[in-house]
């Protein structure tokens, strides 16, 4: 099973295998940090992006949904007005052949707007291995030709497997294969990324 | 879930499965590329011994759109009609690589004769008399599209039920998403003991369709009609035909399914099957999403 | 001169009403003692406690296949998986290849049955040409030829005239007709029974009412001729009561049932496993009621397997293409012994349904104990469980609907004319 499905966080759920990853390990960026990471991250995508109009945002759910919230808010904020946000599940893009278990539930993808031509931002919580981010690429390809695909995330941990680069990262933390990193939100709601 | 061979042994949530991951693949079918690469690689078998176009090219569609090859074996120059037996066949394509049989028979319980014979999963496209499951959960996909929850709704299924698979999928799949079920036609084309399906057997058209939610109507065979379990078309279609003015018999909102091929003027008339009421064409799309999602959870490998 | 002492088994004999414990002397191809022990010394003695001795049993229905589809069964292995199941005569059916309605065919059979048979054969003879329910065969020359009685099984005279005819034909050469009572139309192509099994498997079903309404027919032509008519088979519920009033309104005729109608209902077509294929179709379990409760109080005269083996190939197609038919001599005795079990019929009823009546309803020699008689005897151990296990059944067809299930009861010896046909575990000797 790909490390990402690990690392694909999500608020807390019924599932008894994540609930470990709820409330353990050590916070390596907590609200705050988050809102500064993503602030940062929203000025240097508009830096490298310089032409709004040709700017989408593309959530991979459903870790980076929580990201592309925050970066597109503020991003309309500076732009003076919404940037086109989709969110795309890359459930049957995935490289990791048979399932040993049963087949994951693709979630919704919604890509209100076309690809053609645009600068497309990959968003997602945690880069890893760089599978994921391979899968996305493929799929937002089959949505038409964007002129450019740009990668952002909020952590990146290191052991890629595939030559993926980050355009723009929130924060690097080194971790051992072994460690899980996710993004949890707290029970008073306020997000955080904890390794575990 | 290791084949789909009928809806009477699936768990209520094992359709909520399905149902549910047919929803992301009816998006798919909505982009410009009309494809994902989850299935490259397999091959998907369609074996079709009893003639089927529309059947074949919707499994045929849906396993394309994984991008899985797609073979159709019928029974016309297939080594079936040089005598070899069904179960020798079925071993071959197994033999073959095959990932996925897909199998359409006219006779009742051949899909279970091959998934005991072949280690590969193995779905019933429809087996004589007895079920053809994908049809059930399109049209409860279909009807969900319109009325959210089935609970408690009143569904009418009209027409030949003895010798209607369809039927008898369509009465497992509703009941157990929580439905009453009421079946209605002549009573010689009424099956014994069809209580026992859990499903009130009504006579005529009025009976069945007051109060209806949903009317689901069945194609009747031009075959059957020849004089021995009903008299003539004409009287068909008066006594248990859905017009304008019997579809009034049923609540004001409800809509009408068919499994199609549709005989315009004998179970259903041309200006009930194409006015607001009807959602056949959705029926059509909404089967490639679900065979597609049928051929995603077959073929994840949990056996 | 060779003396068999079978010894201190319970012997059960309907025909004097005997049960008890005690030793049987076997001389030569006869019975010489039962009961009591003579002086002289046994060359072979076996010991018998906790085991059953009962008269060789009788099959009035099945279905050997020789001549013509030998590739099925035959006479050797017929007769030989008859001997297992602890039977020492056998009746087969005309419907082989080419049908027995000459003879020369009844001929051929009895002197195959000489040459290669281990139990006695007795021959049914066709009532009509080719089985064709049209003409009625030449039933004077078959009877002289060997025919114990006539009958279309296989097949259905389903012209009520030329069954009228048959039957009184039938009478003046002093035969039964044995009737497999099934209007085909109202049948049509139901391969179940029709009920709510039928219909949840999407498979065509034959109603109660396709025997029924035929019996009710059969009967009613049996009582215009005075004819001795025996129905096949009996699977319905509503057949017993007509058989039951008839009986009481004085007229010939005699039934029979199968194990496997005793024992199963349609419940189990819902696996689609053709081993459950037959004619007529296992029915409800109000039916099987019947049946049970018309064996028990004689209604029913006996058990008869109406084996009737096919190839593997041959059921292993769709169940709709599959033949009809399952073998059922080595299965017979456990599933009759569960009657016992459940306190339906007692150890002499049961000799009486499996022996002496079968012999008495054809009138021939068979199904008693006594002493002069020939030694067609059947040593069986009734509690001895086994599972039926498809390369261990001594019928060369497999298609029994118990395989793979445990059974209680079973034949360890079978005696044919004082020759020990059969033996559990050991090569059945001369």
């Amino acid at each position: 099973m790909s490390h990402s499905d690990l690392n694909s966080s999500v608020p807390p759920h019924a599932d008894p295998a994540e609930q470990a990853e709820a409330t353990g390990g050590r916070v390596v960026l907590d609200a705050q940090g988050i809102q500064r990471a993503t602030t940062r991250i929203a000025h240097e995508i508009l830096e490298r992006n310089p032409s709004a109009e040709e700017l989408c945002l593309v959530a991979i759910v459903r870790g980076g949904q929580p990201v592309t919230d925050l970066v597109a808010a503020q991003l309309a904020q500076l732009v003076g007005r919404p940037v086109p946000a989709g969110a795309l599940d890359i459930t049957l893009y995935r490289d990791d052949v048979v399932a040993r278990g049963v087949r994951p539930m693709p979630r919704p993808t919604r890509m209100p707007f076309s690809v053609e031509g645009k600068r497309v931002v990959l968003l997602d919580d945690v880069m890893f291995t760089g599978r994921t981010v391979r899968a996305a690429m493929d799929a937002v390809l089959d949505f038409g030709r964007p002129a450019a695909i740009q990668v952002a995330v909020l952590v990146d941990r290191g052991h890629r497997e595939l030559p993926i680069k980050v355009d723009f990262v929130g924060k690097n933390i080194p971790t051992s294969r072994a460690e899980r990193v996710v993004l949890r939100a707290r029970p008073d709601g306020e997000l955080e990324v904890a390794v575990v | 879930m290791r084949h789909l061979l009928g809806i009477e042994e699936m768990s209520r949530a094992e359709i909520e499965r399905v149902l549910e991951t047919s929803e992301a693949m009816l998006e798919i079918s909505q982009r410009e590329i009309k494809r994902v690469p989850t299935l490259r690689g397999r091959t998907v078998i369609n074996v079709f011994l009893e003639a089927s176009t529309r059947t074949r090219v919707s499994f045929e569609i849906a396993a394309k759109r994984l991008s899985a090859d797609a073979i159709n074996v019928s029974r016309s120059g297939s080594s079936l009609s040089k005598a070899e037996t069904l179960a020798d066949m079925a071993r071959n394509l197994a033999a073959m690589s095959a990932d996925v049989l897909v199998v359409r028979d006219s006779t009742a319980g051949v899909p279970h004769m091959l998934a005991e014979r072949v280690r590969v999963p193995v779905v019933n496209a429809g087996d004589g008399c007895h079920e053809h499951p994908t049809q059930a959960l399109l049209d409860a996909f279909t009807l969900r599209q319109s009325l959210g929850s089935l609970e408690n709704r009143v569904i009418a299924i009209v027409g030949d039920i003895s010798h209607s698979r369809v039927a008898r999928s369509d009465i497992h799949c509703f009941t157990k998403l929580g439905a009453e079920v009421r079946v209605a036609g002549p009573p010689t084309m009424m099956p014994a003991g069809i209580e026992a399906l859990g499903v009130k057997p009504c006579f005529s058209l009025e009976q069945a369709l007051a109060g209806a939610d949903v009317i689901v109507m069945l194609r009747i065979q031009q075959e059957r009609l020849d004089g021995a379990l009903f008299p003539s078309i004409r009287e068909y279609a008066r006594t248990f035909g859905l017009t304008q003015r019997t579809l009034g018999l049923a609540k004001p909102d409800a809509i009408v399914l068919h499994p199609g091929p549709i005989n315009r003027g004998v179970e259903i008339a041309s200006d009930v099957a194409d006015a607001e009421p009807s959602r056949i064409l959705d029926q059509v799309t909404n089967g490639v999403a679900v065979r597609m999602a049928v051929l995603y959870l077959l073929t994840g490998g949990a056996n | 001169m060779s003396r068999v002492r079978i010894q201190g088994a319970r012997i059960v004999d309907p025909a004097s009403g005997r049960d008890e414990i005690g030793s049987v002397d076997l001389v030569d191809e006869r019975i010489e003692s039962v009961g009591r022990e003579s002086a002289s010394v046994p060359d072979q003695l076996i010991e018998a406690t906790g085991l059953w001795l009962m008269p060789g049993f009788v099959d009035l229905h099945a279905h050997l296949r020789e001549p013509g589809q030998e590739y099925k069964e035959d006479i050797e292995t017929g007769t030989r998986a008859a001997a297992a199941g602890g039977y020492t005569t056998v009746c087969c059916m005309a419907n082989t290849d080419p049908v027995n309605d000459t003879p020369a065919v009844t001929e051929y059979i009895q002197r195959r049955a000489r040459e290669s048979a281990v139990a006695r054969v007795r021959v049914i003879a066709a009532a009509t040409q080719g089985l064709r329910g049209e003409i009625m065969s030449e039933m004077a020359s078959l009877a002289a030829a060997g025919a114990v009685a006539f009958s279309d099984d296989g097949a259905v005279i389903m012209n009520a005239a030329v069954m009228r005819r048959v039957l009184e034909y039938a009478r003046g050469i002093g035969r039964p007709v044995i009737a497999h009572c099934e209007d085909l139309n109202l049948r049509g192509s139901g391969v179940v029974h029709e009920g709510a099994h039928a219909t949840c498997c999407g498979l065509p079903g034959s109603p109660a009412e396709a025997e029924t309404a035929m019996v009710a027919r059969d009967l009613e032509l049996a009582r215009l001729t005075g004819a001795h008519l025996h129905v096949a088979h009996v699977s319905a519920a509503r057949s017993v009561e007509l058989i039951r009033e008839a009986k009481a309104a004085g007229v010939r005729v005699t039934a029979e049932v199968t194990p496997h109608h005793l024992s199963l209902t349609d419940e189990t077509v819902r696996s689609f496993d053709t081993n459950f294929k037959m004619a007529p179709p296992l029915r409800s379990a109000r039916d099987r009621e019947a049946l049970r409760e018309g064996l028990a109080d004689g209604t029913i005269d006996c058990l008869s397997t109406d084996h009737a083996p096919h190839a593997l190939y041959e059921k292993d197609v769709e169940f709709t293409a599959a033949p009809f038919g399952v073998v059922g001599f080595e299965t017979a005795l456990p599933v009759a012994l569960e009657l016992v079990r459940e306190e339906r019929i007692t150890p002499l009823e049961l000799a009486d349904r499996l022996s002496t009546r079968p012999a008495r309803v054809l009138g021939i020699s068979g199904g008693t104990l006594e002493p002069g008689g020939p030694a067609d005897l059947v040593l069986i151990d009734p509690e001895r469980v086994w599972k039926v296990d498809g390369g261990r059944l001594c019928s060369r067809s497999k298609n029994s609907p118990f395989l793979g299930r445990e059974l209680r009861g079973r034949a360890l010896r079978t005696w044919v004319g004082g020759r020990l046909s059969f033996a559990l575990g050991e090569e059945a000797g001369a």
